[in-house]
């Protein structure tokens, strides 16, 4: 796999138009255990997204992922916003001044945007929250490019990952974010934030031959 | 004088907090940011960045939130302004009604921000992470 800047902006819209797919799944998610508002901000957030980028030419990668960033940050306003906003900001880092990336580098962003939500939402893993899909998205990928596999059969490994943490979450109390007050009736219930990652990640294994 | 930046996800509130405190210190530099530029509930980066350099001196700022990503948000205005600016301003964790009238009138009668953010101690919830 290698991807240049136009294909990145591609993958970026259609996760615009499956993040809007799923609107009313993720609200109702987060209306059972939080706020209830998870899909109509992630979907203002990135048609937000894709009106930014239809300007861009599609060259700077480390570009683009900071102006979604921006983007997410000044348009999303719950906590997804400085959640994913912070995510793709830091994701750009390891890639400046790169105008292709393979599966490599995708795990470098990965690495810096899970260390960058849990920099800002002061989380760690098992809290459930959108960590509990990221990260084990995160090691399957490095796994998986351990163990020589092709970029696509990785891709699906870390989607899979994730949905799998989509499940655990189910099993955990949320200790983090609305759905804190809850306690234990968070139970049984899974992550609308988590959910929302395993479809970005599912969405990226789509679109890469 | 150190001025005061009321956040909350809802417009109303923050509006209805400034109100407030502006009743209580009239000539206090105080600004709200609730809700996102469209109108819904959330709080935006950008909204909290233009509310903290309306009310801001060389005396500092105090921010003052309601629920947990509002804290976020509002650390990420931060970390977006200019360095030497950035460190002159203070998130408190307080409940916010309250919070807001104490900062407000420790304000009005010339304290620092140090000061303001020691009167507001013993008024912490615990919802700063």
């Amino acid at each position: 796999m290698s991807i240049n800047g136009k294909k990145v902006i591609e993958i970026l819209t259609q996760i615009a138009v499956k993040i809007d797919e799923n609107k009313g799944y993720l609200s109702e998610l987060d209306a059972t255990i939080g706020d209830g508002d998870h899909g109509i901000n992630m979907s203002k957030g990135f048609k937000a997204v894709t009106e930014k980028l239809k300007e861009d030419n599609g060259v700077d990668i480390a570009g683009i992922l900071k102006k979604t960033g921006m983007a997410l940050v000044s348009t999303v306003g719950g906590a997804s916003g400085p959640l994913y906003g912070t995510a793709f900001m830091k994701s750009s880092m390891s890639v400046n001044g790169k105008t292709e990336i393979d599966i490599k580098d995708f795990s470098n962003m990965l690495k810096d945007a899970l260390g960058g939500i849990k920099m800002r939402g002061k989380a760690t893993a098992g809290e459930k929250t959108m960590i509990d899909a990221l990260e084990p998205a995160l090691e399957a990928i490095n796994k998986g490019i351990e163990q020589g596999l092709e970029s696509k059969a990785i891709l699906k490994l870390a989607k899979e990952a994730a949905y799998n943490g989509v499940e655990y979450t189910k099993t955990i109390i949320a200790t983090k974010g609305r759905a804190s007050y809850l306690g234990e009736r968070s139970i049984g219930h899974q992550d609308a934030g988590a959910t929302s990652s395993a479809i970005i990640l599912e969405t990226i294994y789509e679109a890469i031959e | 004088m150190v001025g005061i930046v009321i956040t909350s996800h809802s417009k109303n509130i923050a509006e209805g907090v400034k109100e407030l405190a502006q009743q209580m210190a009239p000539e206090v530099p105080i600004a709200a940011s609730g809700g996102t530029s469209d109108g819904r509930i959330g709080t935006d980066v950008m909204k909290i960045m233009n509310a903290i350099e309306s009310v801001y001196s060389e005396d500092g700022v105090v921010l003052i939130f309601d629920l947990g990503s509002a804290f976020m948000n509002a650390e990420m205005a931060i970390e977006m302004m200019d360095e030497e600016k950035a460190k002159k301003i203070k998130i408190v964790d307080c409940p916010i009604v309250e919070g807001a009238v104490t900062s407000a009138v420790e304000s009005s009668i010339g304290k620092s921000i140090e000061e303001i953010e020691e009167a507001l101690k013993p008024m912490n919830l615990g919802k700063m992470p």
